[in-house]
């Protein structure tokens, strides 16, 4: 029962974590009709830029608590700098072009995102700074800590912040519209680049956060980190159903729980052939699953294609 | 012309094929000529059949061994330009076939099923290289199918995306199916594989034929250039038939495609599973030359390389795709070769390593290519004749 | 094949579209070797017809039979196999294959040639090759632009692209060809010409459906003519009663239009 409950609460804070990553997704894709490959990439530039200037503030002895929102705001600001761009450079002028095409340059943005970040910060693991005491707590004999804790509340709070924005704001109608119909939406005056460009630099805001969550929970960051996010949390934005933000925030959990309590309990299940080493495979079989029985997701619509 | 009998009709295809696919590499556009194409042709299959001695001689054993590499990634490029050039599906997986047909080969042919099964196999299992290949690809095939399947009625980037993870996975299970039963060695992989033997003759170490001596690369190199002929043979004829057209037609439009009756589903399998049976069957080669396999070998990166090879080259384009292959197969070793000496010469130590300069140059190339050149180095087929009729003179 | 059963048989066809009804209780019927015309406003549901006729659209009621066969649920591909070739509003041909292969294309569905085939090329292959091509040269001359048979689709003129249209859904042997507003964006003397290419079309045995917004070429050119309107039939017959049909004038004066 405490290995019940320690695999949920891991599964909740990591699913926070996918659910941060498949929003990006899911806008993008509900506004541009488009997979964004790079996505996870963006992750890792946040991951690292976060934890180069954390180390670099703590250096010149600012206080942690200082430091910390700091070099957030400075990982989001180049998160978003980049997703601007990479819509800008790879993806803007194909707008037009056959579907393969912006998916090839994605492809090679990302490629080259790694190989950049692998260059500036190395193949090593990078350590996250440790920041507070990050005291463990017990519930019913399972265990949680600080970090935990603010991860899961933050997500939640920025997941609602999201959604606000979305339903609340002249921003969020825009966007909303654009999803919608692009050529109405124009010639309903929304300025649709605009409206795109904002989608990706937000996508990469959360991208930001997500990377630096991920970084904090393992206390590592990696060049190689984004590759395996990003599937999982495509994953889960299929799971949900793409295009749907609610979908990607409920899939994001469902993928976290899936995966923790699977790769608790794959041993006793198959009777000791599959050990957790095959953790990472869930979420693809998951994928295949959504895809063959339920395409649209658990919350969205049909994405078969079709006229 | 058309009492021909099947065989002769075979092999002048092969002849004619393999021409047209090379005469329409630009170096050798000036011998296009209707007259000289034979000429160019026996000239072109000479070059290549002294190409092994030219290069130990002038550049090393070594090189030779880098051509024989090249030839593989040849064979896979244009096993993934029918999946990605002539049906337009985007299969960013596709080592995995190349995986699957490499184990293939290492269980069957090599000691190593002793470990897992000793009662069953005692000394391993040690089928022929020929009986094991069809094998392979028909497995890998199995294994396109089975991840098609349920993915090919979805958008083309799902496909992207499923494949792109089922790559991973295959790497997954490599790694780690050496327990309970240790089937693929895991990490270390799998080692003395037997080596590839034609007609009784080992290909494995030196053999002397009409007094002159070939090493064991050299030969390699003749039996993987008779697969290479092979694969474009069958690339170019499957391109001028009909099952090519509606791929074709697929790529360009699928909905047009169906209204125009075209099974599109069961077409976009076929495409799938043909890319997975000749990238099984590289792989089988693969086992064979290097007698060893690991999980290493198939990462994401080499899908990568091999997806630009196809784009660089122009999708869809055999003799592009076959200039990408030459070009990316080679770069690395130019790379290693040339920069690595001209940083250490210039700062005094090696800044960018090679290995990630060369992954820069892959993911810059896609973007620049799709942004600026989509239709590929070589200017396709299509355009090309229609450029040679007078009717039109529009281009893009 | 009882020449006096109708070749399409539409039964209370409907379609939804979400809470949206684009099509309700639609029934019609066209004779085998005639022009039927299905004409109306703006947004009156011809196309979503048309899409429900050659399988693009599944039916959310109704059935339709063709050529005496039932069919409710089916893919485009069975369907143009049975017999029902079209063309697409906004045009869509193979854009970067020639105009030549487009019509081969079009033979797809009528010649059988596998994997085995095309890389053993044996003789019923190489027969069936030269068969599709003579048929699609010969198409292309039909239609009248066997000149640019080299032209990749995408470089063709306008008329010569909807031309191009017809000749490769002629290729699959259709029973019905249904265009789908085929003298859009065309200037008279392209209309005039796409007007004899039809007749002649029909003069060889094929029945045409015809989807248009030039009422004038309906009328000179159908036998009959439907008339849709807010997803319903609201008129069927001659041309010259349905031109005076109060509903069908009400339909197009009376701001139906959307």
């Amino acid at each position: 029962m405490e290995i019940f409950l320690q695999q949920i609460i891991n599964g909740l804070v990591q699913g926070s974590v996918y659910a941060l990553v498949a929003l990006g997704y899911t806008m993008v894709y509900g506004i541009l009709g488009l997979i964004n490959f790079a996505h996870g990439e963006v992750v890792m530039i946040g991951a690292m830029l976060a934890i180069s200037s954390l180390t670099a503030l703590l250096g010149i002895g600012v206080p942690p608590l200082l430091a910390l929102p700091l070099s957030a705001g400075f990982a989001m600001l180049g998160c978003m700098a980049l997703g601007y761009g990479i819509e800008r450079i790879a993806y803007r002028p194909l707008r037009h072009a056959p579907r393969l095409a912006p998916l090839i340059t994605a492809i090679g943005v990302s490629i080259v995102l790694q190989n950049l970040a692998m260059m500036v910060w190395g193949r090593e693991y990078h350590s996250f700074p440790q920041l507070i005491a990050n005291s463990p707590h017990s519930i019913g004999g399972a265990i949680i800590n600080d970090i935990q804790i603010i991860i899961f509340i933050l997500a939640l709070a920025i997941m609602a912040g999201l959604m606000l924005l979305v339903h609340r704001t002249r921003l969020g109608r825009a966007m909303r519209a654009v999803a919608e119909n692009q050529h109405a939406a124009q010639l309903m005056g929304v300025d649709i680049n605009r409206v795109i460009s904002v989608t990706f630099m937000l996508g990469s805001a959360l991208a930001a956060v997500a990377g630096m969550m991920v970084s904090a929970n393992y206390g590592l960051a990696h060049y190689y980190m984004g590759f395996l996010l990003g599937l999982k949390a495509f994953t889960a934005a299929v799971l949900g159903g793409i295009g749907n933000l609610r979908g990607a925030m409920l899939g994001g959990l469902l993928l976290g729980l899936i995966e923790s309590l699977g790769a608790g309990y794959i041993g006793d299940l198959s009777g000791g052939v599959f050990g957790s080493n095959y953790q990472d495979v869930f979420a693809f079989f998951v994928l295949i699953a959504v895809l063959v029985f339920r395409p649209s997701g658990l919350l969205g619509e049909r994405i078969a294609e079709r006229a | 012309m058309s009492h021909r009998p099947l065989c002769g009709s075979l092999r002048f295809g092969l002849l004619a094929t393999l021409l047209r696919g090379f005469y329409s590499v630009k170096a050798l556009e000036f011998v296009s000529g209707k007259h000289n194409a034979r000429w160019a042709f026996w000239l072109l299959l000479a070059a290549l059949l002294l190409l092994p001695f030219f290069t130990d001689a002038l550049l090393g054993r070594g090189w030779v061994r880098i051509v024989d590499f090249a030839m593989l990634y040849i064979m896979l490029a244009l096993g993934l330009n029918i999946v990605v050039g002539f049906a337009g599906l985007l299969d960013l997986g596709y080592i995995a076939f190349f995986a699957v047909g490499a184990y293939c080969y290492a269980l069957a042919g090599s000691p190593h099923l002793a470990l897992a099964f000793p009662m069953a196999f005692p000394d391993g299992v040690h089928l022929s290289f020929w009986m094991i290949l069809p094998l392979a690809a028909l497995l890998a095939g199995g294994f396109g199918v089975l991840l098609g399947a349920p993915t090919l009625r979805l958008r083309g980037d799902y496909l992207a995306i499923v494949t792109l993870g089922f790559g991973e996975i295959i790497r997954i299970f490599l790694n780690n199916l050496n327990a309970p039963v240790n089937l693929t060695n895991g990490p270390q992989g799998i080692s003395r594989i037997d080596p590839v033997s034609v007609a009784d003759v080992r290909l494995s170490v030196t053999q002397e034929i009409f007094g002159i001596s070939l090493p064991s690369v050299h030969l390699y190199f003749y039996l993987f250039l008779a697969f290479t002929a092979l694969v474009i043979f069958a690339s170019q004829r499957l391109e001028r038939s009909r099952i090519g057209r509606a791929w074709m037609a697929i790529r360009e439009d699928e909905i047009a495609a169906s209204a125009m009756g075209i099974n599109t589903r069961n077409l976009k399998l076929l495409a799938f599973a043909m890319g997975a049976m000749f990238g099984g069957a590289s792989g089988a080669l693969f086992a064979g030359f290097q007698g060893f396999v690991s999980p290493e070998s198939f990462s994401l990166m080499e899908s990568i390389m091999v997806l630009c090879m196809v784009v660089l080259g122009g999708m869809g384009n055999i003799a592009g795709v076959i200039l990408g292959g030459v070009l990316l197969a080679v770069l690395p070793e130019v790379l290693r070769h040339g920069v690595v000496p001209l940083q250490q010469a210039l700062f005094g130590k090696t800044i960018v390593d090679p290995e990630s300069l060369r992954m820069l140059l892959f993911g810059g190339a896609l973007i620049v290519m799709m942004l600026y050149r989509p239709a590929g180095l070589l200017p396709s087929r299509v355009r090309r004749r229609e450029l040679d009729t007078d009717e039109i003179v529009e281009t893009v | 094949m009882n020449n006096a059963t109708p070749l399409l048989q539409l039964s209370s066809i409907g379609k939804q579209f979400g809470g949206l009804s684009a099509l309700s209780d639609v029934s019609l019927h066209i004779r085998r070797g005639e022009i039927y015309g299905l004409i109306g406003p703006n947004g009156a549901g011809k196309t979503t017809l048309f899409n429900v006729i050659t399988g693009l659209y599944q039916p959310s009621a109704g059935e339709f039979h063709f050529d005496g066969k039932s069919y409710q649920v089916c893919k485009p591909h069975v369907l143009a196999k049975a017999g029902i070739a079209r063309t697409f509003q906004n045009i869509r041909l193979f854009a970067n294959l020639t105009a030549l292969e487009n019509v081969m294309i079009g033979r797809h569905v009528r010649t059988r040639a596998g994997v085995l085939g095309a890389l053993l090329r044996d003789r019923a292959t190489r027969n069936e090759e030269r068969a599709i091509t003579e048929r699609a040269r010969e198409l292309l001359r039909y239609a009248g632009i066997e000149k640019p048979a080299q032209t990749l689709a995408k470089h063709l003129s306008y008329g010569e692209q909807r031309r191009l249209e017809i000749a490769r859904a002629l290729a699959t042997d259709p029973l019905l060809l249904a265009l789908d507003e085929p003298a859009a964006g065309m200037n008279a003397t392209e209309t005039a010409s796409l007007k004899t290419l039809l007749q002649t079309i029909r003069a060889s045995g094929i029945t045409v459906l015809l989807i248009e917004h030039d009422v004038k070429l309906i009328m000179g050119l159908c036998d009959r003519v439907a008339v849709l309107d807010y997803g319903r039939k609201i008129a069927e017959g001659v041309p010259e009663e349905v031109r005076k049909d109060p509903a069908v004038i009400a339909a197009y004066l009376g701001g139906g239009d959307d």
